[in-house]
């Protein structure tokens, strides 16, 4: 089968591998119809996230049909349509029960790789998503191996498109559980979002759902931008002003009461802090550029929450602690519990009130994913989320 | 034992043929350093031997500190302990450490544990460069749905102790188990960082023992990536390498049955 595959720091490229099999009876194999490049693969592609190796298959948003199930799965049968959440979880420890899905204990293979690496208990496996995450592979390709498959798939048993469900994997319940997280009081609070990429799009439309008075946008691409100002959002291009004054400014000096950073580790930004934070990254002293991070705290409101559905991957410095401990901030944060938001918000889009598939720009084929990967990086020709037909 | 109340900066943490070795190590880094025909290798060899020798003299051994290797107040003897909760009643899990001849399947370093009698037993270990130790131990404690402890018998090739302890974990999360042994290597702490070296770390294997025990108990199974395609030459093949692949085939049988 075709794959895109991690063939070092700067370099995807299309190839030609073995198709998966069953490894474990409670395995299926899945035929992709519909898969995408998401903004945490760009981690990857420059090589900011340790333990990726040669030969790795990339992707972890995709959905298809499953065509072969192993003796134990019985929720799964060949021919269903199913989404499959990014995470791989095993639905039994004491995290799944609880609902926390992306921090279960026992689906990573590597766990002590994470824990070497973090000094800390890891979390759950990802598709797609280096060796320290499991070392599963990807779905950016004409089949994947799905584990755990009574416990992550979910079937899609209505009419609606690839296109309108693709995006429950990942970006719609991450950026859903970034507003979530923020505990947004209805027709009060002003969430402002870091970051209009495609977890910052949901992200604003998920706080307008969960009853936001008002939302407020921040980023430098116009394209990105505009999309924000249809969702509602007021916005901010942080190249043109100064990010905290205007913020401040349009929250009659409180700040807003929520901030989400849907930016990450790779923030861009400007002034001495950011060009620090570069160098740093560069010489590989540091993992992590913070700049959105830093504006984040620095303008929330008292007493306010810091959501983080951003990905972080190391050591931070820099970090405005003071600030934050003054205003007395919440910080929630950490993958995306996906397995649970799925069906409540595919409720959501049967119901009408939301259609995921208007973040997307840019349909290809696997064998343009290679070029696609930079344009996204590079955010140029107006791109916002890459959808692949593996089959085109 | 020593005197364990002086336990300050002062305590010596090896033992006497560590010293030796040590001390034996210094005079040869000083010869090589005074044979030296460059500069610099004499000023690192010179440096090298005078280090030994300081050891020697001082009586520490600053490696295994720095290799996160824990040692007890008893010189040379070298202390593992790790901790699981498992999403299973306190008592089932018991019966399963309680059944001796089972403990190689949980504790990846053992080879066999045979039954001598009501207290005594015949551990045989895996040791570095594919040798294998035997010792006789004996139970110490067992109270049922609590706590396993053992001790090496007097004699024995590595003298060792451990204990498992069982409690329930709060909000019904399952069991805590809690795990300590002690050993002391051959050439003390040196030894244990000389084991590191050939690849065996106690604390590491007793970390994955008991994750890979937890997932039996959880799951049936353990989780795996091996014989999974990718775009590497060896892509779908099972690694024979390591002690995983029959080990997983195993599991693939069990989670079949499941």
């Amino acid at each position: 089968m075709k794959a895109i595959v991690w063939q070092g720091v700067n370099k995807v490229g299309v190839e030609t591998v073995p198709d998966p099999t069953l490894l474990l009876p409670t395995d299926a194999i899945v035929k992709i119809t519909s898969t995408a490049i998401c903004g945490s693969d760009l981690h990857l592609l420059d090589g900011f996230i340790p333990s990726m190796e040669k030969g790795d298959i990339l992707g972890h948003e995709f959905m298809g049909e499953v065509v072969e199930v192993g003796k134990a799965v019985k929720k799964l049968k060949v021919g269903d349509r199913v989404v499959v959440p990014f995470n791989i979880s095993c639905g039994v420890c004491d995290y799944c029960v609880r609902g926390m899905y992306s921090a279960c204990d026992n689906s990573n293979p590597n766990h002590r790789m994470a824990e070497a690496l973090y000094g800390a208990t890891s979390g759950g496996a990802l598709f797609g998503y280096s060796h320290m995450y499991g070392g599963y592979a990807g779905g950016q390709a004409q089949y994947v191996r799905v584990p755990f498959a009574d416990v992550g798939p979910h079937k899609i048993e209505t009419g609606l498109k690839d296109e309108q469900v693709l995006f429950l994997t990942d970006i719609f319940p991450t950026g859903w559980q970034a507003a979530e997280n923020c505990n947004i009081q209805p027709g009060r609070d002003v969430v402002a979002v870091f970051g209009a990429g495609p977890v910052g799009q949901f992200a604003i439309r998920s706080a307008y759902m969960l009853g936001a008075a008002h939302v407020i946008a921040i980023d430098r691409v116009s394209e990105r931008l505009k999309m924000a100002q249809e969702a509602g959002a007021q916005t901010i291009n942080y190249e043109q002003e100064d990010v905290l004054q205007a913020l401040r400014e349009a929250t009659g000096g409180r700040g807003p009461d929520h901030v989400i950073d849907a930016v990450g580790m790779e923030a861009h930004g400007h002034g001495p802090g950011a060009a620090l934070d570069k160098l740093q990254q560069t010489l590989k002293l540091s993992f992590d550029r913070i700049t959105a991070l830093r504006w984040a705290i620095q303008s929330c409101a008292k007493g306010g929450t810091v959501s983080l559905p951003g990905v972080y991957g190391g050591l931070v410095d820099k970090l405005p602690m003071g600030a934050a401990f003054a205003k007395g901030l919440t910080f929630k944060m950490g993958q995306t519990h996906t397995h649970k938001h799925i069906y409540p918000l595919l409720s959501r889009i049967e119901a009408g009130e939301i259609d995921p598939s208007f973040v997307i720009t840019h349909r290809a084929t696997l064998d343009q994913a290679p070029d696609l990967y930079k344009t996204f990086r590079d955010k140029h020709d107006g791109c916002i989320k890459v959808v692949l037909n593996p089959w085109a | 034992m020593t005197d364990q109340t002086d336990n300050t900066d002062k305590t010596e943490n090896i033992t006497i043929p560590e010293k030796t070795l040590f001390a034996a190590l210094g005079a040869m880094f000083l010869a090589s350093s005074l044979r030296s025909r460059s500069t610099l290798g004499t000023l690192v060899l010179g440096a090298a031997g005078a280090g030994m020798g300081y050891l020697a003299l001082k009586g520490k051994q600053p490696l295994a500190p720095a290799l996160k290797i824990e040692q007890t107040d008893t010189p040379g003897e070298v202390l593992i302990r790790d901790a699981v909760t498992i999403n299973k009643p306190v008592e089932g899990l018991y019966a399963i450490w309680r059944n001796l001849p089972n403990l190689p399947h949980l504790m990846s370093h053992l080879q066999s544990v045979e039954v001598l009698d009501e207290k005594r037993s015949k551990w045989t270990a895996k040791a570095p460069l594919g040798q294998a130790v035997s010792w006789e131990a004996e139970l110490t404690a067992d109270e049922p749905g609590r706590r396993i402890a053992w001790q090496s018998l007097p004699g024995s090739t590595i003298e060792n102790s451990g204990e498992v302890k069982f409690q329930p974990a709060p909000g019904q999360r399952g069991t805590q188990i809690t795990v300590n042994m002690t050993y002391k290597p051959p050439l003390g702490a040196t030894g244990a960082v000389l084991a590191r070296l050939f690849g065996e770390e106690p604390a590491q294997q007793l970390r994955d023992d008991l994750m890979r025990f937890k997932r039996e108990q959880e799951l049936g199974f353990a989780p795996t990536t091996n014989g999974q395609t990718s775009g590497r030459p060896d892509a779908g093949q099972k690694t024979k390498t390591g002690e995983e692949s029959p080990k997983a085939e195993q599991d693939q049988r069990k989670a079949g049955n499941a």
